[in-house]
């Protein structure tokens, strides 16, 4: 792995020439604990347990407030849902449908193919049931946040009593790793056991945070895995295929020089 | 040019240079024929969109002897409430008298219900025969206006350029009145 | 032979027919294959090719994702995402064309610093040059059309900072920014027409390049030396020796792009254009793609609206007159000891540039931003200008083929006595 080390390190340091570093100026300061995850690196690949649990960790948590509209139920066959676990899934929801012959709305129950079905109608909705403060999609949040996974994960362990002398404003919760350090959301995970695992994993607060960011990671780049593996193949044929090219041209000057 | 200058290569260094060549092009080209997949590939159905495929359709309003058309995967679909009639047209007419030989029994999963893709066969002009004002040919099923294609009772081809009978959609029936096709 | 038709050396006799009628065959002949190229370019003459490819790369994956973008406010970000998501390779189509237009900066950017420092943009090369600056500029115009199709929060307010630049124009400034945008703000009629333009752009720069390589093969190309081939034994031909060496250069090309897109797709991005687009928040810092940060940081530098915009443009407008500016008769900077040190600040102040136009506009980025501006133009403005006169270049080297023979055993006896006979 430490190849894999100096190579970021390397490319890393190409970006902080290219001026990606700007970006990450947005954490204000406070440096996020480092998380390994196992879709980190390389090699990197979801834990499919681990991303199940927090698909339930979600729907039980999270689900209440916040979208998921970019996903569908049958997603969940790539985290090892049979097709039969997906479809009870998306029938334990009420999808609205139609108009049928009568020009009627419907609601039915829904079906793999249907979106996650989101807890609020539209923004409005969702910001007047919050006191103003809009709990956003979280389809794509470990991309949409600068440290990724390890910002999510941070966050969500991130909740601790301000510092003396910071006043946190009413409804308000005070937040380690939140920008400006003041956030609307309550601390979601809480208490050991507040889910209960089908497998029997222990429902610590730190494995609940930790299984529902292999989740949202998974829900933001499903492709991971695919892109991953085929970057190891394309970079090993391209690093022979380089050492073609080179000999090539080492014997095709070989006259010149 | 430049190549009067080289000094005469030794002949076993020339044929290393060929078959280096040889090789690293046929690396390269493998290389570019494997990028290519991937465009051809994103042309191909999507997943949601292969994922969207069930249509259900409550048959009840249908009387007997006239026709819904419903859309399943952006196609519609015929579904015809057949009378006794039509269905002992379907089943008399002998095979060797059909294009695309094929028994009427194989075709439906209830005798009244009728179930097809209502696609010419031909180059895919939709046949008329829904309405009860439209002209169904002169075999009692459909008839595409572009080209003068004739469907049977059954939706099978009986006359014009079409070579191949409506297709029947997979489809169950979720009760007794309702359909679910896909 | 028939008269009117073009007499071809090629003996495959559909090659044969063909290149009678319509000389394609010749043409590519002469000029990828015989064309007489200098002997010792190093592998920073590469990056031309490399930038060809990379257009080429663009294009196609472009045309591919247009094949399933919306361009629509409302569904714009969705229909992205649903190319992550569901589209076959839609990830790789999409990643390839984001970071496909950082490798284009990368590879372009490098492409320049060879020809400032070898003097590529000297006589006779002034017109090739500004061909090129051309294609600098189209570039900037598509990259910042496409980083505001997938309707994101950088792509919504990066559109509403840089047409605002034109505000800054008094009189018409008002008009002609809400002509770009038609309408009163950044909206749907916005992202239609610059997804329309965005396409049209790449086939604009590939005329544009095909002018730029029509220049370059009247002259010929520039080399490290930075004097002219003054005969076959200072050149080679393009085929096999420059394709072969390109090769070398397009398979390193391709592993660093295939890390960025295998495994670091979003390291140049912003995280905050995986937001959809709210143009009622705008997020705490808004920074443009890396590659605009220079003359972002210029812009910036400037207190004054309208100056900070004219700078801007200004550090740009001023590479088209640059071949008049640089009056050291002396081409390659190997040759100029001067001269060298000064574009090694230059190229420093740029890169300082670079990362200053990311850092928020406070202290003591807005000084450093300041000295480095002033810098920039300055070397072209008076640094250039004055050298030419002060400096003693080095003595130039009697031929191309001197140098690079030199210790390099025997020598062929042709290339020793050719340039002889010519000096």
């Amino acid at each position: 792995m430490s190849g894999f080390r100096s190579l970021r390190a390397l490319v890393l340091g190409l970006g902080l020439m290219a001026g990606a570093t700007p970006a990450l100026a947005a954490g204000e300061g406070v440096s996020l604990p480092d998380t390994r995850f196992s879709f980190d690196g390389l090699f990197g690949h979801f834990d499919r347990a681990s991303a199940q649990r927090g698909f339930q960790v979600y729907k039980e948590v999270c689900a209440s407030c916040h979208s998921m509209h970019l996903l569908s139920y049958r997603n969940l066959r790539q985290l090892g849902l049979s097709e039969a676990e997906v479809a009870g899934i998306a029938a334990t929801v009420q999808v609205m449908d139609g108009p049928n012959d009568e020009g009627q709305m419907v609601e039915r129950p829904g079906r793999a193919s249907d979106r996650f079905k989101s807890p609020f109608a539209n923004e409005q909705a969702a910001r007047s049931a919050n006191n103003g403060a809009y709990p956003p999609d979280l389809s794509v949040i470990t991309k949409a946040r600068e440290g990724g996974a390890d910002y999510i994960h941070a966050l969500l362990v991130g909740y601790e009593d301000p510092p003396p002398g910071v006043q946190v404003a009413d409804g308000m919760h005070y937040n380690r790793y939140f920008a400006g350090h003041q956030i609307a959301m309550p601390q979601p995970i809480n208490s050991e056991g507040q889910v209960e695992y089908h497998d029997g994993t222990k429902a610590t607060v730190e494995q609940m945070v930790r299984d529902v960011t292999q989740f949202l990671t998974w829900a933001a780049e499903p492709e991971l895995e695919e892109r991953k593996a085929m970057g190891v193949k394309i970079i090993i044929f391209l690093t022979i295929l380089g050492g073609l090219a080179y000999a090539v041209k080492r014997k095709v000057w070989h006259d010149v020089h | 040019m430049a190549d009067s200058m080289a000094q005469p290569a030794p002949q076993d260094g020339e044929t290393r240079r060929d078959f280096l060549q040889l090789v690293a092009g046929s690396f390269a080209a493998v290389g570019v024929g494997a990028i290519a997949w991937p465009f051809i590939s994103s042309m191909n159905p999507a997943r949601d969109t292969l994922a969207v495929s069930t249509t259900d359709i409550d048959l009840k309003p249908i009387a007997a002897g006239s026709a819904i058309t419903v859309v399943w995967r952006g196609k519609p679909v015929f579904v015809r409430s057949r009378t006794e009639e039509e269905i002992k047209s379907a089943r008399a007419t002998p095979l060797s008298e059909l294009r695309d030989p094929q028994a009427d029994q194989e075709r439906v999963k209830k005798d009244q219900w009728l179930v097809v893709i209502g696609i010419c066969t031909h180059l895919g002009c939709i046949p008329l025969g829904q309405k009860p004002t439209d002209e169904r040919g002169p075999f009692g099923g459909w008839f595409c206006p572009c080209h003068g294609s004739a469907y049977d009772t059954s939706g099978r081809i009986r006359q014009g350029p079409a070579p191949t009978n409506l297709p029947v959609p997979s489809y169950a029936f979720t009760s007794d009145t309702q359909i679910r096709i896909g | 032979m028939a008269t009117g038709l073009h007499k071809s050396d090629f003996q495959n006799p559909v090659i044969r027919w063909v290149d009678a009628r319509l000389p394609v065959f010749t043409m590519m002949q002469k000029e990828y294959g015989t064309f007489p190229t200098p002997r010792n370019f190093n592998y920073f003459w590469n990056f031309g090719a490399l930038a060809m490819v990379n257009l080429v790369i663009m294009i196609a994956t472009g045309i591919f994702l247009a094949m399933n973008y919306t361009a629509h406010t409302g569904m714009a970000f969705d229909s992205v995402e649903r190319i992550m998501r569901d589209v076959n390779y839609g990830w790789l189509l999409r990643y390839a064309h984001a970071n496909g237009a950082s490798m284009f900066f990368i590879v372009v950017y490098i492409h320049i610093f060879r020809g400032l420092y070898y003097g590529s943009y000297k006589a006779p090369r002034e017109l090739l040059w500004m061909i090129g600056v051309v294609i600098f500029l189209l570039m900037m115009a598509t990259a910042f059309m496409g980083y505001v199709l997938p309707w994101g929060q950088m792509s919504f307010w990066g559109a509403t900072v840089i047409t605002n630049l034109f505000s800054a124009f008094p009189l018409v400034g008002e008009s002609i920014v809400t002509w770009l945008w038609g309408g009163f703000s950044v909206d749907n009629p916005t992202l239609n027409r610059f997804f329309s333009l965005h396409y049209l752009m790449p086939f604009v720069i590939f005329g544009v390049v095909f002018l730029h390589v029509a220049a370059l093969h009247i002259t010929g190309s520039n080399n490290p030396l930075g004097i002219d081939p003054k005969g076959p034994q200072d050149t080679v031909p393009f085929h096999p020796y420059y394709t072969a060496k390109d090769s070398v250069g397009l398979v390193v090309y391709f592993i660093v792009f295939a890390v960025l897109v295998f495994f670091f797709p979003n390291l140049l991005g912003h995280a905050d254009n995986y937001i959809p687009a709210n143009p009622l928040v705008t997020p705490p810092h808004i920074v443009p793609e890396w590659y605009f940060l220079p003359f972002y940081a210029i812009l910036r530098a400037v207190p004054d609206k309208l100056g900070g915009v004219l700078l801007m443009f200004g550090s740009i407008a001023i590479l088209f007159v640059l071949p008049w500016l640089d009056t050291s008769p002396v081409r390659s900077m190997r040759f100029r000891p001067l001269a060298r040190p000064f574009f090694a600040v230059w190229c420093l102040c740029f890169l300082v540039l670079l990362y200053v136009g990311g850092k928020p506009p406070e202290e003591p980025f807005v000084t450093i931003a300041r000295v480095a501006t002033a810098y920039y133009f300055l070397y072209f403005l008076v640094i250039l200008p004055l050298l030419g006169r002060l400096e003693r270049p080095l003595p130039l080297p009697e031929s191309i083929a001197r140098p690079v023979l030199r210790g390099g055993g025997p020598l062929p006896a042709g290339a020793m006595s050719k340039p002889m006979e010519k000096a």
